[in-house]
């Protein structure tokens, strides 16, 4: 039990020593987790949105395809990128292997199925109804869809924190793909898993306080960016 | 804010993203990559010796630290420059089927049986390790076994093969997990465990378990590093691979090795000339 408490103190103590190892994963973990959260919703929240709006055929088989793909291992995500990017594959010749290119790759076919099927269920309910009328109204297509987006923002939102949540704890991708190198690819949850295996628990514990508190604090920088027009 | 100025900021934070994303030195000498077992890394013996390498050399070295067997499948499959492993069975087939250019021999520490205190099975006074296994089998005592493949449970596994036991049963814990990961377990588990001697001093402090049994001559455990073969993969880092290569075995890179203490401890030693 105490090391729990020994971890809140390292934690401080390590934000305030400004320690290099910490903000380098630090750094990594935010670098590659906003990429692939960005790439991911830039194909995902168009996909949910077509989804949602149109009828085609086939659409309940791409359906539950996204909500099994909701259930991917992430190491198995990395092992299947991998086998794109190593040596003698098609992908190969970038040499993107233990890069953080090859790890933003991973994390967003992790997440772009998840931030997808979100949108989808956020957008469901009204879409139609939302879409034809800006649409009669006059607004081109695009305009109208970004109408629907707005309308749904909350869920939308959720969809984008939850994929961006889902990369920024996870470590099979990281792993496999990034190879855990400190300075290069090492995330703060590839470093909590080897302190945790060097039997470093406390140190382990604290780098995870230290990613909630991030987390929290983009959370809390989020809502107020939300929360402004909300008033309005 | 208008819908232009949303999709603006959206654009501008997707941009700035992938800007950081992509951030990369190209001015320096381009790197080594190399896989390497969690014994050289978890001690921290790579950390020392790779910024000195930085310092001397320019050169950076990207380590991924991981199991032997995952170690030299990235050698195979030539995604590393070169790997440090310690499996001599296992890097002859490396070198043999045409991967690894040649074994050079690096340095050496030993293996331990280590136990719970008081050692409940009895097997300091055994006349071999594979008689102090047998020891820990007949008696039904707890073993934590990596089972991962690594140069260490190739070891663990060719010293049961010596014992002549196939161990399982509820007494035989395969962990499947890291040198660090398998100690704190079989603290947890009062276990007997397989442990380089490098990893144990470095965790020392952390554990109860006391050294049962060491001192077998076939418990010695040789790291060695194999550059990957440069005619099978001709893109490779071959020139910054030697340049490592040369280093580790000459005067200063061996001086380091064997300078290298944890608590007070040399974890690593040099072979005779």
């Amino acid at each position: 039990m105490e090391f729990l408490f020994e971890s809140l103190w390292s934690a401080i103590l390590m934000i305030l020593h400004l320690d290099r190892d910490l903000f380098e994963a630090l750094g990594t973990t935010l670098r590659v987790s906003l990429t692939s959260t960005g790439i991911a919703s830039l194909i995902a929240l168009p996909l949910g949105f077509v989804i949602a709006r149109y009828d085609f055929p086939g659409k309940r088989g791409v359906q539950s395809l996204l909500r099994t793909a909701l259930a991917l291992p992430t190491v198995v995500v990395g092992l299947f990128v991998y086998a794109f990017i190593a040596r003698n594959a098609p992908l190969g010749d970038m040499r993107l292997l233990f890069t953080p290119a090859a790890m933003v790759i991973g994390q967003v076919l992790l997440i772009v199925p998840l931030i997808t099927a979100l949108t989808h269920a956020a957008l469901q309910e009204n879409v139609k109804l939302v879409h034809e009328e800006a649409t009669l109204l006059g607004a081109s297509p695009v305009a109208a869809s970004w109408k629907v987006l707005s309308e749904s923002r909350h869920a939308v939102v959720t969809a984008l924190m939850t994929g961006f949540g889902r990369v920024v704890s996870e470590v099979g991708v990281a792993l496999v793909l990034g190879g855990n190198i400190r300075g290069l690819t090492r995330t703060v949850t590839t470093a909590i898993t080897l302190e945790t295996s060097q039997g470093h628990f406390s140190s382990a514990f604290a780098l995870g306080i230290v990613l909630l508190a991030l987390v929290l604090m983009i959370n809390i920088l989020i809502q107020t960016l939300g929360g402004r027009r909300e008033a309005v | 804010m208008g819908i232009r100025t949303r999709v603006a900021l959206w654009l501008a934070v997707v941009a700035i993203a992938c800007w950081t994303g992509c951030g990369e030195d190209r001015a320096a000498p381009r790197p080594v990559k190399m896989t390497t077992t969690t014994s050289t890394a978890n001690t921290g013996l790579l950390d020392y010796l790779m910024g000195e390498f930085l310092r001397d050399t320019g050169i950076r070295v990207d380590f991924i630290a991981t199991g032997t067997g995952q170690a030299i499948t990235h050698g195979r499959n030539g995604d590393v420059d070169v790997i440090l492993v310690h499996a001599p069975p296992a890097e002859a087939r490396f070198v043999a089927d045409g991967f690894g250019v040649k074994r050079v021999p690096v340095m050496w520490n030993d293996f331990v049986i280590l136990g719970p205190p008081g050692d409940p099975a009895g097997i300091r006074a055994s006349a071999s390790a594979a008689d102090a296994l047998t020891q820990i089998a007949t008696s039904r005592a707890p073993f934590v076994s990596r089972g991962d493949d690594s140069g260490t449970h190739k070891k663990e596994l060719r010293l049961w093969q010596t014992a002549g036991i196939e161990p399982h049963g509820a007494w035989y814990v395969e962990a499947g997990q890291g040198m660090g990961a398998c100690l704190t377990m079989a603290n947890d588990k009062l276990a007997y465990v397989l442990c380089d001697r490098g990893t144990y001093l470095a965790m020392r402090e952390l554990l109860d378990l006391e050294v049962a049994y060491a001192g077998d001559p076939e418990l010695v455990n040789p790291y060695a590093i194999i550059a990957v073969n440069p005619e099978k993969y001709p893109d490779l880092n071959h020139a910054g691979t030697q340049r490592l290569i040369a280093w580790f075995t000459s005067p200063r890179g061996q001086k380091l090795i064997a300078d290298f203490r944890v608590n007070g401890e040399q974890l690593f030693h040099l072979f005779e000339p």
